[in-house]
């Protein structure tokens, strides 16, 4: 994990000094609310609909158990004992008060975490795959460059005022777990014709309202260009963003109205003027961050199937979870963990202070200190020996957190919803919670197979409801709730937008209609096919007919 | 009937206009505002405790108080007076 030099301490502990004195200043009327609003949002601090909400950084989503200990701290003291995981890899207190916020801020920064660009029209915290490091296909760790890009993004004066919001993703890996193409900038490793590694850089992603999949705007790039590069990217934006409209000011808008081919003219004939400037990244410098990500030193072991197999033999349950929740591990004897923060009935991505204390000591014990947050809103502890699975699973199981249903239907992204958000036009949570309550037997999930459902509680696609195989989207009509399906989403290196399935339904109907689109699916599924490949395959109206036009119970009878 | 509703600016919660115009947690300590004019005249005096820094972004709210409590007509207000609807801290597993 990267670790701060005096220069970053020193930077931070004047970053939180400097917004003491705007709290100061705010709280004596010194600056009115219209001046004070974008120095908080410089600082992650929303005002929602029931207090202030402060949205913390959790770089590519890496974390170590002694800065989880201090979420659990933070949630404790300045909180009501939660916090809220999100969909990019960050953590949210729901229950601030301003006047405490330097303090906390100062506690963070003793973990060197930060809440610096978690909002504003800035680049925001970068993401990445939550396998980093450790999957058995990747090419090479990608919280290098993220870390690079970091350092470079944040607080650099040419990227503080950017037209709207910036997000970048990075995935070191061909399978893509960081939905790269429904970023801003999505950096895709993949070796040239020659064998070298570069990134695959595309552009213009992205959900809320107007929702694209991004562009290829240059096939290979190397390494030591990701910087110029980007900032070419960045710079055409500044000068074509449109500031007049917010809800035309994302670059995929800039993108998709002057086409990608423009876009890549501009930003090559910018980048060819800066490409061998400072900004060339020298390889010492890669070397130096690459060395905070090296991973820590692995025991001589071997992979341990006929072992594993006798448990899982005996033991269902156990045999369940292990097929659902842990993945391949690149170091023979070692495994993926991941940890459910979705059993049923519980809002997807919170953690209570307890938990989260719990969590850190597992860390500590099972996973070499390094705990990983992912887009789906689970965790994962990649660094798990397989002969120490048994145990941990046991000690997950105390804790809710090894319900067997990653990447299964209740595993369910959900942002906050009308519960917490200003923005939001309907309940997600509740959504969640009745469906994580319906689809409660294991050995269905794991019939139903590979499945995701996503839930936003409004067209701004926190929950990445176009992305989801079922996209949940909660609408208000007429000052009631209701909720629009969307088919055939997803994220990964095959993504796709999902098609509207038809009128929004109520919330009570929304349980019904997902199961029969589920058994929809398993009616018509051929061998081996996910519920995307079917979707794919047979088109939205059987679907449709499915869930609007049912057949009569006594016509099948 | 109406109310205003806004956020207390040191801690964010959400507070009603009562009618010495200070500002309440609860909403049944609120003041009910039964005319057009009353509540004009009263969404005055709370952007005075705006400008005076003891609320942000004060508005009216549509009630009802059929049953003697006023209640938000909408959802939105309804969450703000009274809650998150999924419980305020998380049903949980480890000794929560």
């Amino acid at each position: 994990m990267y670790r701060y030099d005096e220069f970053d301490h020193k930077l931070l502990a004047e970053r939180v000094q400097q917004f003491r004195r705007q709290v100061k200043r705010r709280l004596s009327g010194e600056l009115s609310e219209d001046q004070f609003k974008p120095l908080r949002l410089m600082n992650g601090l929303y005002m929602q609909l029931h207090a202030y909400m402060l949205r913390v950084n959790i770089p590519y989503g890496s974390l170590s158990s002694r800065q989880m200990r201090k979420f659990a701290h933070i949630a404790r003291t300045y909180d009501r004992g939660f916090g809220h995981f999100t969909t990019r890899q960050n953590i949210q207190y729901n229950w601030i008060k301003l006047e405490e916020v330097p303090d906390l801020l100062e506690e963070l920064a003793e973990v060197e975490v930060t809440a610096i660009q978690s909002s504003g029209n800035c680049v925001r915290n970068i993401t990445s795959d939550h396998y980093a490091g450790r999957a058995r296909d990747e090419l090479a760790d990608p919280r290098v460059y993220c870390e690079l890009l970091r350092q470079y993004t944040i607080l650099n004066p040419e990227f503080s005022y950017l037209p709207r919001k910036f997000k970048i993703a990075i995935t070191g890996s061909p399978r893509d777990r960081a939905a790269v193409a429904l970023h801003d900038i999505g950096l895709r490793m993949h070796r040239n014709e020659a064998g070298k590694i570069g990134f695959e850089v595309l552009v213009g992603g992205g959900q809320g309202r107007t929702p694209f999949l991004a562009h290829t705007i240059r096939d290979w790039l190397a390494p030591e260009d990701m910087l110029s590069y980007v900032e070419s990217i960045l710079r055409v934006y500044n000068m074509h963003g449109r500031r007049d409209n917010m809800h035309k000011a994302r670059i995929k808008i800039i993108v998709n109205q002057m086409g990608i081919e423009r876009y890549r003219e501009l930003v090559e004939a910018d980048w060819e003027r800066i490409r061998d400037s400072a900004l060339k990244v020298p390889q010492a410098e890669v070397d130096r961050i690459d060395a905070y990500f090296r991973p820590p030193e692995y025991e001589c072991l071997a992979d341990i199937p006929d072992e594993l197999n006798e448990v899982r033999s005996r033991i269902p349950e156990f045999d369940r979870w292990m097929a659902a929740n842990v993945a391949e591990h690149r170091v023979p004897g070692y495994s993926i963990v991941n940890l459910s923060l979705k059993a049923p009935g519980l809002p997807p991505g919170d953690m209570t202070a307890d938990t989260m204390d719990a969590v850190a000591d597992l860390a500590d014990r099972y996973s070499l200190d390094e705990i990983r947050v992912n887009h789906r809103q689970n965790l994962s502890f990649v660094d798990v020996r397989q002969r120490d699975l048994f145990s941990l699973w046991k000690e997950l199981k105390l804790l809710d957190l090894a319900t067997p249903n990653i990447q299964s239907v209740s595993d369910i992204i959900c942002c906050p919803g009308l519960d917490y958000c200003n923005l939001a036009n309907s309940r997600s949570i509740p959504v969640a919670q009745d469906l994580s309550r319906h689809f409660v037997d294991v050995d269905h999930l794991a019939l139903v197979g590979d499945f995701t459902i996503n839930i936003s509680g409004c067209m701004n696609a926190c929950g990445h409801h176009h992305v989801g195989n079922i996209g949940i989207l909660g609408v208000n009509k007429r000052g009631k709730e209701f909720f629009q399906l969307t088919l055939g989403g997803s994220s990964d290196e095959n993504a796709s937008l999902g098609d509207r399935l038809g009128r929004a339904l109520p919330q009570d109907e929304v349980p019904a209609a997902v199961e029969t689109i589920v058994e929809a699916y398993l009616a018509m599924r051929l061998d081996g096919e996910r519920f995307l490949d079917t979707y794919r395959r047979v088109g939205i109206a059987p679907f449709r007919e499915a869930v609007y036009n049912p057949v009569p119970a006594r016509a099948v009878a | 009937m109406q109310m205003i509703i806004a956020n207390r600016l040191l801690d964010g919660r959400v507070v009603f206009l009562d009618d010495s115009g200070g500002w309440v947690s609860e909403i049944a300590d609120g003041l009910l505002l039964a005319s057009k004019q009353a509540a004009e005249h009263r969404l005055l005096t709370a952007q005075r405790s705006v400008e005076e820094n003891v609320v942000v972004d004060p508005y009216l709210i549509d009630v009802s108080a059929d049953t003697g409590r006023p209640r938000p007509v909408l959802v939105r207000e309804r969450i703000r007076a009274f809650g998150p609807s999924v419980g305020i801290v998380p049903q949980s597993h480890a000794g929560g």
